[in-house]
Formats: structure tokens, C-alpha cells, sequence
């Protein structure tokens, strides 16, 4: 890529513009990130801390506390993303047909939610979903269920919870970057497909899906890294505990408990954090493989 | 993209489009369903807030009971609510974080964003390109030694601490480069003509040109500062410097927690986003156009 000539001052200027950014971002990214990789191979408690090699990582394979917390998050991972990427897809397909009444409104009403305070939606989810709260009532007037269901207290239920929490809060904020980048498909290719008798499945599947690719792309690694680090609901539902019987437990709520709760081992939630780091960086390397062998085709 | 850079062929049909009728009876089958689906998740999407604010008039054994009706107990809950928590002193560190925080963030993110389009050079693309690697590093992993660097500086629990590490975002400094592939160059150019000096092209011309991409990035970032949860927990540690978010969750975690007072705080939480959305919002689809483009 050929870049324009700049001359020594526009390069003084180009510099000076990001240099805020750079600064900060060293200071308080890219350090503590080096700094956390340097801390994975410590050993001890506190601030008294020696080179233990690899042991934190052999720590890792023996602790079950850890193994359900990795196992929980890739659980959440595994059917939250697609349930919500999917809805988000369905929802901005639906919304951008311009001879939809109240699309406005609709787009509004979903995109609600990941405007509400956290705190907010982990309130109104708790006492919604309470052992005799207004969930439990409409399935038993509806007669689905027999009896209530202890959504907190039962290890598969709270899952359910966790999921469905998430899902309803970021499915709006997805479908806004599906409906952005829809404005900008050609409308006279669906025209053209239309005409030629194209089913409306096909269309969605042989010219929506390719020509968002980027975008859902982008939004499933975005919504993979925030999954994988997911925090502020499981605290806030359990009250930090990541129960029941550690069913909600995360990555993230363990070196938290192991930073701040336990008596402070730095070194071995550090390695915990780059365990997260190290799926992150698979799974998108994973996504982009997915993105870029179905072009081919 | 405004309507005039289509092609005319998909710029027109607007007008006939909106004039068709679905003629079979599938296509109208098809046509209600879509419209049953998104009217059950416009109601899935809305019902937790009118269940927050009808909570907020209920007592709390009422509101475990499901009852969703108006009830008389604003007042209470109000007073419950006050008298527990100092909630003049919550929401001003929060209102103060949030409103900081997101100057700062949209100051430096977008300076950034248009130094990295507008001066491209080899080593800039290059650090660039390293910053979207950087992108997928979660938080979790520089918590702890962001933790122990602000306790050596003695800045734990100040609203330093909360504001810093969030003010450079590669999130929002790619959104702005993304968006600042829009801004006519012309503009530039004849700003320069003009005698203006780089700074005041960004400050005068770049920053009310690009009012849209502004409008979304602070409902983006003010929503992720006032909702910042994990970082403020850890570094605030004092009730008189927590946030009202923090705030309001730890009184959740009570034995048994007092619902309608609760619901009353959320409410109170949960308005200045609603309310930074509804002003911005007619810009927020504009500015998000501009970037996904």
C-alpha cells in the first residue's frame, strides 16, 4: 500500500494526534498486560513472590475450582453467542424491510435493554425469576410447570438464567450494527433476486449473510471476548458466590475471589487471566478461518 | 451514506416499494408472523421496565409476589431509600465518572482516529495494526497489575483510578478512524487554504462535521462508564466513593433485600442512560452508519 509523501511536519502532527492515545494506552494496557505474563510464572502469596517456572500452569491442570469456572464460561460461550447473533440477525433483517410499519418503535423497544443500567436488569431479573416471582406465576397459570421453579437455586436453571440475562441485554446492541450495515447493501440486488424468484431464505442466506460478513464477524468477536470475560451478571445474580455449588462460577469471578476474596496469590490468577487470553486469541482465529473458507466458495 | 450516492436504481424504488401489498395469502402469513415475533421481543425487550418502575410503587413482598400494578408506595420506598444510602454524594461520583470519563475518552479516541487516517504513515499503520490485536486482550488480564500500580501511586479508591485506564479505548479509536473514511477531504483542504492550523481543522471543522459518529460513541461510552462494574469495585473502596451502580447492587446482596426500595434506586440508576439515549438517539443509527460502512 503506497502511503501519501507527508512532509517532516505533517509527520510531527501525525504523531501529536496520537500520542494521547499512546501514552495512555502503554501506561495502562500494554505494561500491565506484559507485566500480568510475567506475573504468570510467579509463585506465592501476597507481594512475596519468586520465579516458579511453569508450576502456576501445572496448578491449573489439578484445580477443579478452576476446571468448572473454564468449563462454565465455554458453556455460556458455546450457546449464548450463536442464540444471540442469530436473533440479532433475524431482528435487523426484519426491521430494515422499509414497508414495515412501526419500525422505529420496534427498533427502539429492542435496542432498550443495553441502554439499562446493570445494576437495573440484575435486579429486575432476580426479583422476576424469584421463587415466587411474576415468571414462576405466569408458567403456572399457563400451566407449563407444576410447580415453581427455584431459577437461583438449581445448578441448571441458573445457567438458564445467565444466559437468558445476557442475551436480552446485547441482542439489541448487535441488531444496531446488522441494521447500519444493511443501509448500505444495494437494494437493487435484492430487487434483481426477487425478480429472478429467488425464496426469501435463499436471499437472507446467499446475499445477506455474505454481504454482512464483516460485520457479524466483528460483532462475534466482540460478543466472544465479552462472554469470555463475563463478570458483572454472575456477580450480581449470586451475590459474588458464582453459585449454586459454583454452577455460575466464571474465569473472570475466580481471579477476582483469588485477587480480592482468598488470600491474594497475583501469580496464579494472573496465569487464570491468560488462560482467557489464550482463548480469545483461538476462538477469533478460529471465526476469521470460518469468515475467510466460506468466500471462498 | 446518503441517499444520493446510490446507484439511481436502488434509489428509487423506495416509493413503488412502500405502495406494494403482499398479494398471496403466504406472503401475508409471512408479512403477520414477522410482525408477531418482533411485537413478542418488543414486549420481552420493554416488560423489565415497566416491571422496574411499577416495583419501585410496591412494597416488597408484593413485588416477589408478581404483583405488576401500580401501587402507594413510592413515597416509602423514596425515604427507604435515602435514608439507607447517601444518595446525593452516589450519584454524583457516578454522574462524575461517567461525564469525565467520557469527555476524556471521546477527546483522545478520536484525535487518535483521525491522526491515524488523515497522517498515514508505515510505522503509524504498523502500531495500528498491533492495537487491534491488543483489542481481544480482556480486562481480566491487566486487572490485577493495573491493581497493584494504582495502589503503589496511592490512588486507590479516587476517581483517577476509575477514569484513567478506561480513557484509551482501541475500541473506540478504531470506530473513529472507521468513520473518519467519511469525512470529505475536501473540507480539509480548503480549511487549509483558508489558513487554518491542523488543530483548529479538527476543532472546528472535523469535530461538528462528524456530530453523528459523536453522538453514538458517547452513548457507547457514557453506557460503558456508568455501567463499569468490575474496575470500580475493585479500586473504590470507601461507601462515600462508590458508584451508584455498585451501591445499589450491594444492597441486592442483602439477606432480604428490600425490593421496592431497590427497584426505586435502580430507577434512579438507570435514568441518566435512558435519558443520554433518548437525546441522541435520532443521531445514533447516522453515527453508527458512518463507521460500519
Amino acid at each position: 500500500m503506497a502511503y501519501a509523501r507527508l512532509d517532516r511536519r505533517e509527520q510531527l502532527t501525525g504523531w501529536a494526534f496520537i500520542a494521547p492515545a499512546l501514552v495512555l494506552l502503554g501506561l495502562f494496557m500494554i505494561y500491565p498486560i506484559i507485566w500480568s505474563l510475567w506475573m504468570s510464572f510467579q509463585v506465592g502469596k501476597g507481594m512475596n513472590l519468586s520465579f516458579g517456572g511453569f508450576a502456576n500452569i501445572e496448578r491449573l491442570t489439578k484445580d477443579p475450582v478452576f476446571l468448572r469456572a473454564l468449563g462454565n464460561t465455554f458453556i455460556f460461550f458455546i450457546i449464548q453467542v450463536p442464540i444471540m447473533i442469530t436473533l440479532a440477525l433475524l431482528f435487523a433483517v426484519a426491521l430494515n424491510d422499509s414497508t414495515l410499519r412501526f419500525r422505529g418503535l420496534f427498533r427502539t423497544a429492542i435496542f432498550l435493554p443495553c441502554v439499562t443500567s446493570l445494576i437495573a436488569y440484575s435486579t429486575i431479573f432476580k426479583s422476576m425469576f424469584a421463587t415466587d416471582g411474576v415468571v414462576n406465576q405466569a408458567l403456572m397459570a399457563l400451566h407449563i410447570i407444576g410447580s415453581p421453579i427455584g431459577w437461583f437455586t438449581d445448578p441448571f436453571w441458573a445457567k438458564v438464567i445467565v444466559i437468558l440475562a445476557i442475551t436480552w441485554r446485547w441482542t439489541g446492541y448487535n441488531m444496531i450494527f446488522y441494521l447500519a450495515a444493511l443501509q448500505n447493501v444495494d437494494r437493487s440486488i435484492y430487487e434483481a433476486a426477487r425478480i429472478d424468484g429467488v425464496p426469501a431464505w435463499a436471499r437472507f442466506t446467499h446475499i445477506t449473510i455474505p454481504m454482512l460478513k464483516p460485520v457479524i464477524l466483528f460483532t462475534t468477536v466482540i460478543s466472544t471476548i465479552g462472554t469470555l470475560q463475563l463478570f458483572d451478571e454472575v456477580y450480581n445474580f449470586t451475590a459474588g458466590s458464582g453459585g449454586p455449588s459454583d454452577s455460575t462460577l466464571t474465569l473472570s469471578l475466580y481471579i477476582y475471589n483469588l485477587t480480592f476474596k482468598f488470600m491474594p496469590s497475583f501469580g496464579y490468577s494472573a496465569t487464570v487471566s491468560w488462560v482467557i487470553v489464550v482463548l480469545v486469541g483461538i476462538l477469533s482465529f478460529l471465526q476469521f478461518l470460518v469468515a475467510r473458507d466460506r468466500r471462498r466458495t | 451514506m446518503t441517499d444520493t450516492s446510490l446507484p439511481a436504481v436502488g434509489a428509487r424504488p423506495a416509493a413503488n416499494v412502500r405502495s406494494r401489498v403482499p398479494a398471496n395469502p403466504f406472503a401475508i402469513l409471512r408479512r403477520a408472523l414477522v410482525y408477531v415475533l418482533l411485537s413478542i421481543a418488543a414486549f420481552v425487550s420493554v416488560f423489565p421496565f415497566f416491571w422496574m418502575i411499577v416495583g419501585a410503587t410496591n412494597k416488597s413482598a408484593d413485588i416477589i409476589r408478581g404483583k405488576n400494578s401500580f401501587g402507594s408506595e413510592l413515597f416509602n420506598n423514596a425515604a427507604t431509600f435515602f435514608t439507607q444510602v447517601d444518595a446525593l454524594r452516589v450519584f454524583w461520583n457516578s454522574a462524575f465518572i461517567a461525564v469525565v470519563g467520557t469527555a476524556l475518552t471521546l477527546l483522545i479516541s478520536s484525535l487518535a482516529g483521525y491522526g491515524f487516517e488523515m497522517f498515514r504513515s508505515k510505522v503509524r499503520e504498523r502500531i495500528f495494526a498491533l492495537l487491534l490485536l491488543f483489542l481481544s486482550i480482556p480486562f481480566a488480564a491487566m486487572m490485577v497489575p493495573l491493581f497493584v500500580m494504582f495502589s503503589q501511586a496511592k490512588l486507590v479508591n479516587t476517581y483517577t483510578a476509575v477514569i484513567l485506564p478506561t480513557v484509551a479505548s482501541i475500541f473506540i479509536i478504531f470506530y473513529f478512524r472507521q468513520a473518519t473514511k467519511a469525512f470529505p477531504s475536501e473540507l480539509r483542504d480548503a480549511a487549509k487554504i483558508d489558513g487554518l492550523k491542523e488543530w483548529q481543522i479538527f476543532l472546528f471543522v472535523y469535530m461538528p462535521v462528524m456530530r453523528s459518529t459523536y453522538a453514538a460513541a458517547t452513548i457507547i461510552i457514557f453506557m460503558a462508564n456508568w455501567n463499569n462494574y468490575l474496575w470500580p469495585l475493585i479500586v473504590l473502596q470507601t461507601a462515600e466513593n462508590k458508584t451508584i451502580t455498585l451501591i445499589v447492587s450491594a444492597l441486592t446482596s442483602a439477606y432480604t433485600p428490600d425490593y421496592g426500595m431497590i427497584l426505586f434506586g435502580t430507577v434512579l440508576a438507570t435514568l441518566p442512560t435512558l435519558v443520554i439515549f433518548f437525546l441522541l438517539q435520532r443521531r445514533f443509527v447516522e453515527g453508527m452508519l458512518g463507521a460500519v460502512k
